[in-house]
């Protein structure tokens, strides 16, 4: 009944949606704003029909109803509330239904927004949402339905059908297979939903630039209404990466952080493109120029965002998130082939709409150096989307060497694949050209500044930055690629706080206000570009984490008897004993007690353990961790003596600076949120404060 | 002028990132093997990384727990979708490669803790070289179960 209830509203909703565009599209064809106004309502609409589409398959799974294929799949009696309601997004299907619910509350809240000034958007904002609602709603009800029944029939054959076939009766099951363990985490809860959100979000500000190539209304308008909604959206990617690492780290169990899992890389790359476009757009908005640019990486994020939920639900490429393979490979790809190439059509039509207002003349002017940082950002989404489809495209250019036989040895159509190191090497020294942008883009002016200018501005700061990698040599650190990274930290932590300062003494000598109340003023004032520079001093403090633990971590492991210990670099790991014992979920624990050691000095007890699932028939292991500022000690109890658990094995991990990480993700955050909070700085007046144009015309230049 | 300077800039930078890349490829890229592959040209592939999938024979497994070493054979199974669904899916594929003795197998060596997973029918993809005595070292070892999660329907009962 209520799975019926659920499919009937799904399917109402797709209608509503298909009614939505062709109301939209006639009401522009026609000139009749009452269509428009219409298929607003049908996009309002698609929002309380997927509610109860989501809550139809919440109650199902609160409740039990093993009877569903999906609930099956995903929960078990023995799961705690909060987990079965996560398992909403635990499986493929549901995580569909969770995706075109979300989608379909952000594009109702654009289309709630005010609209006088720029009512041509709108019919094509609510085409371009309702577009892809549809394809991610037909997906739901066609390939990928949650609410599929389980039937059996009398010679105990079961199928997988929403409506009964004829001959069989309904499968009833007394529990269901549960939850993957290692989804069961209070992660769980915060991190899948803060991605989708990044995911979907994205698809506002596309759904305007769209609209802006439609209309032809190109001036820098559309970056204007949806500066907010990027931020939003890259704000809530940011938190799913950073949340994911995290879980990550606590859960896998291998002491890291990040493993260049291709799932992970199909949230990476939107984040990279996206965090591109926010710095670009600064350049429209300032001086008109990367019109094209912006465009284009707008749509490629889009692209991007689309190709990350396709790769984490089509099973293409292996991976610890993808879910089982499935038919909706070929749809997300030709559904991808069309917007994408549609999108590039309407682009090269407004081609000539879109050219620059000025040209650049300096390589060190801030245009330029924004420029190079975006080449690095989209550098580095090219590295990463080459590497995950390695496999993919070397196994297809065997065709070249079947065609050429001079080619057979080079293209072989043996599938190679790559992995972290691979990409560890490649982005190393890009990240490490980010850190040097971001270190000297800040004291560069726009237009004129050049290699001279900057110089004077920057060697002081650059001076007092060395003391940084100086502090590690002096303390025994010999590693170069550590002593570059430390000094670009360094140099871009100097020059963000020299900024503040600076601003901040000038805004107390004017206003003859305290440092600190200045400070303040300064930073409400223009909040994109303070909240901007505290996000890259919560990039220096991540930069100092993964340094940390990419060149100076250590591990080791063994086995002990009881009073025996491990000694790894300062710290020792003493064994102390080991109960096993089953809790009231059914989970069977085994939980080691060791006592942990620096320098001699006892730091007290730990408890590392191993969580047995049985109807999962797996185990996860829990690390016990002894955190400071410092280091993180990760203690992992990997195998035990059962009867007469007189011996363990343990393997240990010393991961130096690794809180960094997680600090400045937290401050990383809390910049954004500057950024995205409302600015009282009226709009259109900084652009004209700025010259549009240089000062030379461009064939004097040349 | 103030053009070139910026079309020389872009063209050093993408010239290194090539360079990074092709160097990267030639040092750490692993060939994506499966048994039949591995063993039919194994000069070919001698001291070169690799990748290599099989399914676990669960008899074979022995544990050293004192010098953490870990044995184990895999058996031969095929790589490609397409053929692993026509042949009725994961799970399937990796029953009739452990039930059929003609197939190619092959030796693996693993230091380290012993995985959960690690048990009959589990389907290893691991990373490692093929050493001369014919056993593959393993540095890097996963394993994946494909009846527990997400299959499409139970058991059938005939």
């Amino acid at each position: 009944m209520i799975a019926n209830f659920g499919y009937g509203s799904l399917l109402i909703a797709w209608l509503v949606a298909l009614y939505g565009i062709g109301a939209a599209a006639f009401g522009v064809w026609r000139k009749k704003p009452a269509w428009v106004d219409s298929a607003r309502n049908a996009m309002l609409l698609t929002f309380p029909l997927l509610s109860l589409t989501a809550l139809s398959l919440i109650l199902l799974l609160v409740g039990g109803h093993y009877e569903i294929e999906y609930v099956a799949a995903v929960t078990s009696n023995s799961m705690p509330l909060y987990l079965k309601i996560t398992a909403l997004w635990g499986g493929q299907a549901g995580s569909l239904i969770f995706w075109s619910w979300l989608m379909s509350a952000f594009a109702s809240a654009v289309t709630l927004r005010k609209w006088e000034r720029d009512r041509e958007f709108l019919p094509w904002v609510i085409v371009v949402s309702l577009v892809t609602l549809a394809f991610f709603l037909s997906l739901s009800l066609v390939v990928e339905n949650p609410f599929n029944r389980l039937w059996v029939s009398p010679s105990g054959k079961v199928v997988e059908a929403l409506l009964q076939p004829s001959g069989f009766t309904l499968f009833t099951q007394g529990d269901g297979r549960g939850l993957n363990p290692l989804l069961r985490h209070p992660g769980m809860i915060i991190h899948p939903p803060m991605l989708y959100l990044g995911f979907v979000s994205f698809v506002i500000p596309y759904a305007f630039a769209i609209a802006a190539l439609l209309t032809g209304r190109t001036d820098d308008r559309w970056i204007r209404i949806t500066r907010r909604w990027t931020l939003v959206a890259w704000l809530f990617l940011s938190l799913g990466l950073l949340l994911g690492s995290r879980w990550a780290y606590d859960v896998l169990g291998w002491g890291g952080y990040w493993g260049w899992d291709p799932v992970e890389i199909a949230a990476f790359m939107p984040w990279l493109t996206g965090t591109a476009f926010l710095h670009s757009v600064v350049i429209q908005e300032k001086r008109g120029m990367l019109k094209h640019w912006n465009m284009l990486l707008i749509i490629l994020t889009y692209a991007l965002v689309i190709y990350g939920t396709f790769l984490t639900r089509s099973g293409v490429i292996d991976s610890v998130h993808s879910f089982a393979r499935s038919a909706i490979g070929p749809m997300f790809f030709a559904f991808i082939a069309f917007t994408f190439t549609a999108s590039l059509v309407l682009l090269i039509r407004r081609w000539e709409a879109l050219k620059s207002e000025g040209q650049m003349t300096n390589l060190f002017s801030r245009e330029a150096l924004f420029l190079a940082n975006n080449l690095v950002f989209v550098l580095i989404t090219a590295i990463c989307f080459l590497g995950v489809n390695f496999p993919i495209l070397t196994e297809s250019l065997g065709a070249i060497g079947e065609a050429l036989p001079a080619l057979r040895n080079i293209f072989t159509a043996q599938k190679v694949t790559v992995g972290p190191q691979w990409y560890e090497r490649i982005t190393a020294p890009l990240f490490a050209a980010m850190l040097l942008l971001m270190g000297i883009a800040p004291l560069s002016a726009w237009g004129h500044s050049t290699s001279k200018t900057l110089g004077r501005a920057l060697w002081k700061l650059a001076l007092v930055s060395l003391l940084a990698p100086l502090y590690l040599i002096l303390t025994g650190g010999r590693s170069l690629p550590a002593l570059l990274g430390l000094w670009l930290a360094a140099l871009v932590a100097c020059v963000t706080l020299y900024e503040f300062w600076r601003a901040a003494a000038a805004r107390q000598r004017t206003h003859k206000e305290n440092f600190f109340l200045a400070l303040w003023k300064l930073a409400g004032r223009n909040r994109r570009r303070y909240g901007g520079y505290v996000i890259h001093l919560g990039v220096v403090m991540m930069a100092l984490g993964i340094i940390g633990v990419e060149m100076f971590q250590s591990e080791t492991q063994g086995p002990l008897r009881p009073g025996e210990q491990l000694t790894l670099g300062q710290y020792a790991v003493r064994f102390d004993s080991l109960a096993e014992f089953p809790l009231a979920d059914g989970r069977q624990v085994a939980r080691a007690v060791v006592t942990v050691f620096k320098n001699g000095v006892s730091l007290g007890e730990l408890y590392p353990r191993s969580d047995f699932y049985p109807e999962a028939q797996q185990s996860m292991n829990i690390a016990a961790l002894h955190s400071t500022l410092e280091d993180d000690l990760y203690i992992l109890l990997v195998d035990w003596q059962p009867v007469s658990a007189d011996g363990a094995t343990f393997k240990i991990y010393h991961n130096p600076l690794v809180n960094w990480l997680w600090l400045g993700g937290i401050v990383f955050i809390l910049g954004t949120l500057v950024a995205v909070w409302p600015d009282k700085e009226p709009q259109a007046v900084a652009r004209r404060l700025t010259p549009a144009r240089l000062p030379q015309a461009p064939e004097q230049a040349a | 002028m103030a053009r070139l300077k910026f079309i020389v800039g872009g063209v050093v930078i993408l010239a290194a990132v090539v360079y990074l890349i092709v160097s990267s490829t030639a040092a750490s890229a692993q060939y994506f093997l499966t048994v039949d592959e591995l063993l039919n040209s194994a000069n070919l592939y001698k001291d070169k990384p690799l990748r290599i999938s099989g399914a676990v024979l669960g008899d074979s497994i022995q544990y050293d727990a004192q010098t953490l070493t870990l044995r184990f054979t895999i058996v031969h199974v095929p790589s490609d979708n397409k053929t692993i669904e026509a042949q009725g899916g994961l799970a399937q594929v990796l029953h009739a490669a452990v039930s059929d003795p003609a197939r190619n197998r092959l030796q693996v060596e693993y230091r380290g803790a012993k995985p959960d997973l690690l048990r009959h029918e589990a389907q290893a993809i691991m990373t490692g070289r093929l050493g001369d005595d014919g056993v593959f070292y393993a540095d890097e070892l996963l394993l994946k179960c494909p009846t527990r999660y997400e299959e499409a329907v139970p058991q059938q009962s005939e």
